[in-house]
């Protein structure tokens, strides 16, 4: 496998600009005889589809959902990061760029992380323009609020909705290009393999949910902006539908896989007390600026949070955090909640939860000040558990949000097979090992409406047109392979539901490859993973036939695929021995417990490349260098 | 708790429906009313029979997707919310719930709860946008919007396009669904070019889908899970009257000069 990041030449701050002078253009008649397939419809699908047809493109966008405005971008609520020092605080390109790479711990690539630092002022300017409506303040101007990870206030927002806000700005961008024709909207389709001859990719098969009919479509190049891999864990803050299936089948067609082990686990999310949970809620982490976290200091305490006096309450991150205490970043406070739930001081029915307490900024701000800056969020913490935060504190536990691993990108957001590209959180490559907060959307608008329709243009411009249609042998080879692989799903003929088999994979993932890993737990899990993959194939049960609405085979679908990523996930975790961002390894840890990252041996970007025959996937490295931000230990003590 | 649901089973769109009786038994009160469903689901495919289509992926009360009429009601009893933050403390042991899909002309049946709100995506390509291309837009601070307008627009536009006003409509009318939306760009500056364009569109093609006309019953206000105001069908009819005025006087010819 050939890894060329096309990182141009020249001083980090002059690389965008040089790369888009020195890029070939398509005139914009030539344009218009190009197709180009969107795989997906959230920030950053939605905004590269809309912007391509824009600029004269013919664009085929994909989505499994009946819209194009359901995709989960839809469920952020904190806000969008931009580099418009608006508030005169200090900030800059320059310092946007520095917080996400060392927040990233040093794992992403400075090019890429440069440029998306550039282009988040026009995202701001884009959305205003489209009519989202931001927070302002009484004199009429954007507002802005302070996020985790960094010192100035550079998060756009709007309310606790800032995800749906754009994207219906960019479901309206695209809903106008629909009208016009230049974009042809596929709703209810699922990619289910990519088309990939003479070391280009010529297209997708997809399958209709509603007539179950699976065809081929060809294409000069195929985008896909699919998502993350969060609900391999099963209970994660996902949407249920979110799925690794498009990026595993690129993967199995040649293209890199990069980081896989790089998860986040943010520590707000309200834990899960009942087994019949089907999927866990991440409330801000904004809440941390007045909530105390704490447990008990005894181990099976059993009285009510409130009748446990202060001299018997352990502030764990205070006490090993006394600079950020409760505002330690989000992987490190996680880690600190499953120590101490580990300890068995854990709270709740479970025993899996912390307290998050506001009865100290009740008391020093009054009820309503906490109500007006968080009252959103304490409805729907009390719609969900039932209990009256303003009464009782809150209990939240650590779950699976957002995976910084993806697909393996150039500067030019092409995978290594030439025409595929991988965007937003499909891909790897800005957020290192780990994401600061209101960077998620930040990242799929900058691919979506500013990196990507450059750049494919520059592929387009000189590989020309693919020139093979979607009768060719090449398509209906893959054809047949997906539509073999629908009937073997039906006709198992078993007994255990993919659901049952998605839970179970979900806890060997959890208990294995979550926020802590050891060496010993991954590789028992890569025995556990095959089996349980095994166990799959001889005992599902698929009830309803493949030519119609079919949700169960749906889910079946998605569960063989992420039984197959998972195991490379661990393998990944098990080969990065250090820790770093959220792949924390027990190994390589402090006497204190913080994390060691061994930047000798591991300063790159591990890519999986896959091999047939259920060989092991080989192991390749893009070095890492650091000219403009040095590489330093993190502190938050 | 034990609970009866009587769940309305369709095999397509051309096919007949009809209630199906199934018990739900043991059910945790901490679960929500998707996750109940699942569990009957998970029962069913067990006994070698087909789970119960229905629709749904945040399952937090944001993304639209879920769409079922509880009792009567759409997203169900609890005002201000989608049937997946729906929790099942809200009922009690022996409760029969009837749960039936969106019903409305507009919206045909696909299978069991699953309907086609294709039509919502229809209307808003007809001028429920801005035209913007990418790396147009002047700065954002450029144009000042006063609080008051930014946040009547933000208030419109937290439309999550479920279509439960139309399900609770007499008349499967979709107008509070098209006012939210030209009420939305309609106090921003930058929804002036087309404001009238976007009236006059977007009500047409909601004609032309086949939704009812306004009544003023209310449900929909009633029954949305954003609680969205009424007073956006009066801003939309607004709207649509001058623009309709506007659209038959003769046209300003622009001078050569």
């Amino acid at each position: 496998m050939k890894l060329d990041a096309k990182i141009p030449s020249g001083p980090v701050q002059q690389k965008w600009d040089k790369h888009r002078f020195e890029m070939k253009l398509i005139n914009p008649a030539n344009k218009r005889k190009y197709r180009v397939i969107v795989v997906g419809s959230g920030l950053a699908g939605g905004s590269a589809a809309a912007s391509l047809a824009e600029l004269g493109y013919n664009v085929e966008c994909v989505t499994y959902h009946d819209s194009p405005r359901r995709a989960h971008s839809i469920a952020a609520q904190g806000g969008i990061n931009a580099a418009k020092n608006y508030q005169n605080d200090g900030d800059s390109v320059w310092r946007l760029f520095y917080d996400t790479v060392k927040g990233g711990d040093f794992r992403a690539r400075e090019a890429n992380v440069y440029r998306l630092a550039q282009v988040s002022a026009a995202i701001i300017d884009q959305c205003v323009a489209q009519g989202v409506p931001f927070a302002r303040e009484y004199g009429g101007l954007l507002d802005n609020r302070s996020f985790g990870g960094a010192q100035v206030s550079r998060t756009f927002y709007a309310r606790g909705q800032t995800g749906q806000q754009l994207l219906l700005g960019c479901y309206a961008a695209l809903s106008r290009q629909i009208a016009s024709g230049k974009v042809k909207m596929r709703n209810r389709e699922e990619v289910l393999d990519i088309v990939v001859e003479g070391g280009r990719a010529r297209g997708i098969v997809t399958r209709n949910l509603v007539t179950g009919k699976i065809t081929t479509s060809a294409a000069d190049a195929v985008v896909l902006a699919t998502g993350g891999y969060a609900n391999v864990f099963y209970l994660s803050t996902n949407a249920k539908a979110c799925n690794a299936t498009a990026v595993v089948r690129a993967w199995r067609r040649g293209a890199g896989f990069a980081n896989p082990c790089f998860t986040q686990i943010p520590p707000t999310c309200i834990p899960v007390t009942d087994e019949h949970a089907s999927k866990t809620t991440l409330m801000s982490e904004s809440l941390r600026n007045d909530g105390r976290v704490w447990v008990p200091l005894k181990t099976g305490e059993k009285r009510a949070p409130g009748q446990i006096p202060e001299s018997e309450r352990d502030y764990y991150l205070e006490r090993r955090y006394p600079s950020f205490g409760n505002l330690a970043p989000r992987d490190i406070s996680s880690r600190a909640a499953k120590v101490v739930c580990d300890e068995g001081r854990g709270v709740g029915p479970t025993g899996r939860g912390v307290y998050l307490d506001f009865a100290d900024a009740i008391k020093r701000l009054g009820k309503n000040a906490i109500s007006a800056k968080y009252g959103n969020l304490f409805d729907m913490y009390r719609n969900i558990s039932g209990e009256d935060p303003y009464e009782v504190p809150m209990r939240i536990y650590p779950a699976p949000h957002y995976t910084m691993g993806g697909l393996w990108v150039d500067y030019n957001l092409m995978t290594t097979v030439p025409g595929l590209y991988a965007i937003g959180e499909a891909n790897f490559s800005d957020h290192g090992a780990n994401r600061l907060g209101a960077s998620a959307l930040m990242q799929g608008l900058a691919d979506g409406y500013f990196v990507l329709p450059y750049t494919i243009g520059d592929f387009l411009a000189s590989a020309g047109p693919s020139k093979l249609t979607a009768d060719a042998p090449c398509f209906a080879a893959v054809q047949k392979e997906t539509e073999d692989r629908t009937k073997r799903l039906l006709s198992i003929g078993g007994k255990q539901s993919p659901d049952s088999f998605h839970i179970r994979l979900g806890k060997v993932m959890w208990e294995r490859c979550g926020m802590a890993r050891n060496r010993a737990g991954l590789e028992q899990a890569l025995v556990e993973i095959p089996k349980i993959r095994d166990e799959f194939w001889k005992d599902l049960r698929v009830v309803g036939s493949g030519t119609e609405l079919n949700q169960t085979l749906e889910k079946a679908g998605r569960v063989a695929d992420f039984l197959e990523f998972a195991e490379l996930m661990c393998l990944d975790a098990l080969e990065r021995e250090e820790s770093c961002g959220g792949h924390f390894r027990e190994e390589y840890q402090t006497s204190e417990g913080e994390a060691v990252r061994n930047d000798e041996t591991f300063a790159h970007s591990a890519i999986w490349e896959w091999q047939e025959g259920g060989k092991r996937p080989i192991r390749h490295k893009e070095e890492l260098e650091f000219e403009n931000v040095h590489l330093a230990t993190r502190s938050y003590k | 708790m034990n609970l009866t649901l009587k769940v309305w089973r369709q095999q397509g769109p051309s096919t007949p429906g009809r209630f199906e009786t199934y018990e739900a038994k043991g059910v945790s009160e901490h679960i929500s009313f998707l996750e109940m469903l699942d569990g009957v689901n998970e029962r069913l495919l067990g006994e070698g029979k087909e789970p119960i289509a229905f629709e749904h992926d945040c399952r937090e009360g944001i993304c639209g997707t879920c769409s079922m009429v509880i009792n009567g009601e759409p997203h169900g009893p609890v005002k201000g919310t989608t049937a997946c933050q729906l929790h099942m403390r809200m009922f009690s042991d022996g409760n029969v719930i009837t749960i039936e899909p969106w019903r409305a002309r507009a919206f045909p049946i696909i299978k069991d709860l699953v309907v086609d709100r294709s039509a919502f995506d229809r209307i808003i390509q007809k001028g429920g946008f801005i035209s913007a291309n990418a790396g147009s837009a002047p700065d954002g601070n450029a144009v000042p919007i006063p609080k008051p307008d930014a946040d009547a627009a933000f208030e419109a536009a937290a439309c999550i396009g479920c279509g439960a006003c139309v399900a609770a409509c007499p008349n499967g009318s979709a107008m509070l669904f098209v006012g939210a939306k030209v009420s939305h760009l309609g106090h921003l500056p930058q929804g002036q070019p087309e404001r009238d364009l976007r009236a006059l569109g977007m009500v047409q093609q909601a004609d032309a889908e086949l939704f009812g006309n306004c009544t003023n019953h209310y449900e929909c206000g009633e029954h949305c899970p954003k609680e969205i105001d009424v007073k956006v069908i009066a801003e939309m009819n607004r709207d649509f009257v001058r623009a309709a005025i506007r659209a038959e006087e003769p046209k300003q010819v622009a001078g050569s000069g």
